[in-house]
């Protein structure tokens, strides 16, 4: 589904600042994987993410989904080929429009927008009940504005924007992140419940070790730009902590961040 | 009883001012996009309309040209900024100097061009006050009607989570610089619609008049937004108060000039009355909020601002 070939991306080139985010990075996702990623600051993680979303271009390599180059496509027009999920819960919605305006406009990802009436009667039914589904009391609120909402309530409602149309890939950057912990699994347990249904392809972050343990068939640890460690089917599901972190140490001779550790 | 006399005179020249009001909400408030643009496109308007009338063109051809020559003006900031990625206020001005002189040229390098309404079959003429209400009020209110209707379709919708969150848009596969582009079109042309509107009402169009209408459409945001805002933070409430908030603009513009102020100092009016609706909720939010008391019953509202905090 999704095919990274030899991916490079340096940021500030040529100067001081030079910072080799992506030093040759390849990556199969097949159809249904769901991959977590974990890593230190710096290890190229949310890099990768933006790269395979077309945030900027990458030095060199190749990114396909689906068999389609979208190497050099712009953000917005692979976007319908993508579902996204922002760390910062204000970056996913937009405040000042209503709940069922902001998942129309994610309803339409990948079509042209045309003139004719922008949320139709039938559509404010079905988000209706999918807001039902997040079990958040979101779904008597269809015309209030995202910006009332709760940064739990905002990430649950991206979630269901990102998969609104069946991506072919679901990013998810670190999206429970900035919740408190409470709302954090709450946002997770959606998140699975969402994937398993439609089967999705997933690409998610986490800084969380337990968090990328539990969640997913495959597991990748990123460092220095490069895939380290990847680990699926019963290897995974057995991985502890403990091991995660031996396989970290092994695999970047010894250097840990405390953030990892914390995780 | 001069006030009294100056009075329709006010409603009608702020209604035409309401109208440019709400093109620059287009941009300030729905793009989030300061376009200086503004300025020159309203000249844009009044001298094509002037020109065309006084090449004998009918009224309305000269009006719907205005319009579509704003949306020009506005059409090349949109694509210096999004294409040449030159920072927004700059695109503006840049725009804004080059229609200076455009606008010469169209005026056939003279600084005005009068209109005669004698000749010419005006919409609106400042010898006709309760005419030129009517037929402002009408316009007023199929620009609130389409524009309404516009933003709920889906293209609308994209314009306005482009200005709202534009990497949510982009996320969502919304071409955000298309959007912007269009967006400052359709923006500058209905402030270049007002400016045709506004040459009619004087009888000229000036190559000076634009001075400063960026803020004149800012006062009449900030006036009828503060007002609004209250009643129903809603797309058609707001715009209804955008055109309130111009005529009130021009009826305390009346007033100080009857109370003897020179017109001189009149730019600085309303450059202070921006300043200060600007200022304003930013003072409260720096220097009124930061302690609040406690209840009587002795419990920081403060601790556990629940789940919105």
């Amino acid at each position: 589904m999704l095919r990274i070939t030899n991916l490079h991306k340096t940021f500030n080139p040529g100067t001081i600042n030079a910072n080799t985010a992506l030093d040759g990075v390849d990556l199969h996702l097949n159809d249904g994987d769901f991959a977590s990623v974990i890593g230190g600051n710096g290890a190229g993680k949310s890099t990768l993410l933006n790269a395979i979303a077309g945030v900027w271009k990458p030095d060199c390599g190749t990114i396909e989904i689906d068999g389609v180059d979208v190497t050099q496509m712009p953000e917005y027009r692979r976007a319908k080929y993508l579902g996204r999920v922002f760390q910062d819960p204000m970056m996913g919605t937009a405040p000042d429009m209503e709940i069922a305006e902001n998942l129309a406009i994610a309803a339409r990802r990948g079509t042209r927008r045309r003139f004719v009436w922008g949320v139709r009667r039938e559509e404010r039914i079905r988000y209706k009940a999918l807001l039902a589904t997040l079990e958040l009391g979101l779904e008597d609120r269809l015309s209030h504005k995202v910006g009332l909402l709760s940064g739990g309530q905002r990430q649950a409602v991206t979630l269901l924007m990102a998969t609104l149309n069946r991506p072919k890939l679901l990013l998810l950057d670190e999206h429970t992140a900035s919740l408190d912990p409470k709302t954090a699994l709450k946002v997770l347990e959606l998140t699975d419940q969402i994937v398993q249904q439609n089967k999705l392809t997933t690409l998610m972050i986490t800084h969380n070790m337990k968090e990328a343990i539990a969640h997913g068939n495959r597991l990748i640890m990123m460092h220095g730009g490069r895939i380290i460690v990847d680990v699926s089917g019963d290897e995974k599901k057995n991985l502890t902590v403990k091991q995660l972190l031996d396989l970290f140490t092994q695999a970047s001779n010894g250097a840990i961040s405390d953030r990892m550790v914390l995780g | 009883m001069a006030f009294i006399n100056a009075l329709p005179g006010a409603v009608a020249e702020g209604l035409i001012w309401g109208l440019m009001g709400i093109g620059v909400y287009l941009s300030y408030k729905l793009l989030n996009f300061a376009d200086l643009t503004v300025d020159g496109s309203i000249v844009t308007g009044a001298c094509v309309c002037a020109v065309m009338l006084a090449g004998g063109f009918p009224v309305w051809l000269s009006v719907i040209a205005a319009f579509f020559a704003g949306s020009v003006a506005g059409f090349v900031t949109g694509l210096l900024h999004t294409a040449f990625g030159v920072p927004e206020i700059l695109a503006g001005i840049l725009t804004q100097l080059m229609l200076y002189s455009v606008n010469l040229a169209i005026l056939g390098g003279k600084s005005l061009v009068a209109i005669n309404p004698r000749v010419n079959n005006l919409l609106v003429h400042m010898s006709n006050n309760p005419r030129t209400i009517i037929v402002m009020l009408i316009f007023v209110a199929a620009t609130i009607i389409g524009l309404w209707l516009f933003f709920y379709t889906e293209f609308g919708l994209t314009i306005k989570s482009t200005g709202d969150n534009p990497n949510m848009s982009r996320a969502q596969g919304v071409n955000v610089k298309l959007t912007q582009v269009l967006g400052l079109a359709l923006s500058n042309g209905i402030v270049a619609l007002s400016g045709a509107m506004l040459a009619q009402y004087k009888g000229s169009a000036n190559i000076n008049d634009g001075r400063g209408a960026i803020v004149i459409g800012l006062a009449a945001i900030f006036i009828g937004l503060s007002v609004s805002l209250k009643i129903k933070p809603n797309f058609v409430v707001s715009m209804i108060g955008v055109v309130g908030g111009g005529i009130v603009y021009y009826i305390v513009y009346n007033f100080v000039i009857l109370l003897g102020l020179k017109t001189d100092y009149l730019k600085m009016l309303s450059a202070i009355i921006v300043a200060v609706f600007l200022a304003v909720p930013y003072l409260k939010k720096e220097h009124f909020t930061r302690q609040r008391k406690l209840p009587s019953n002795g419990i920081n509202t403060r601790i556990g601002g629940g789940e919105n905090a």
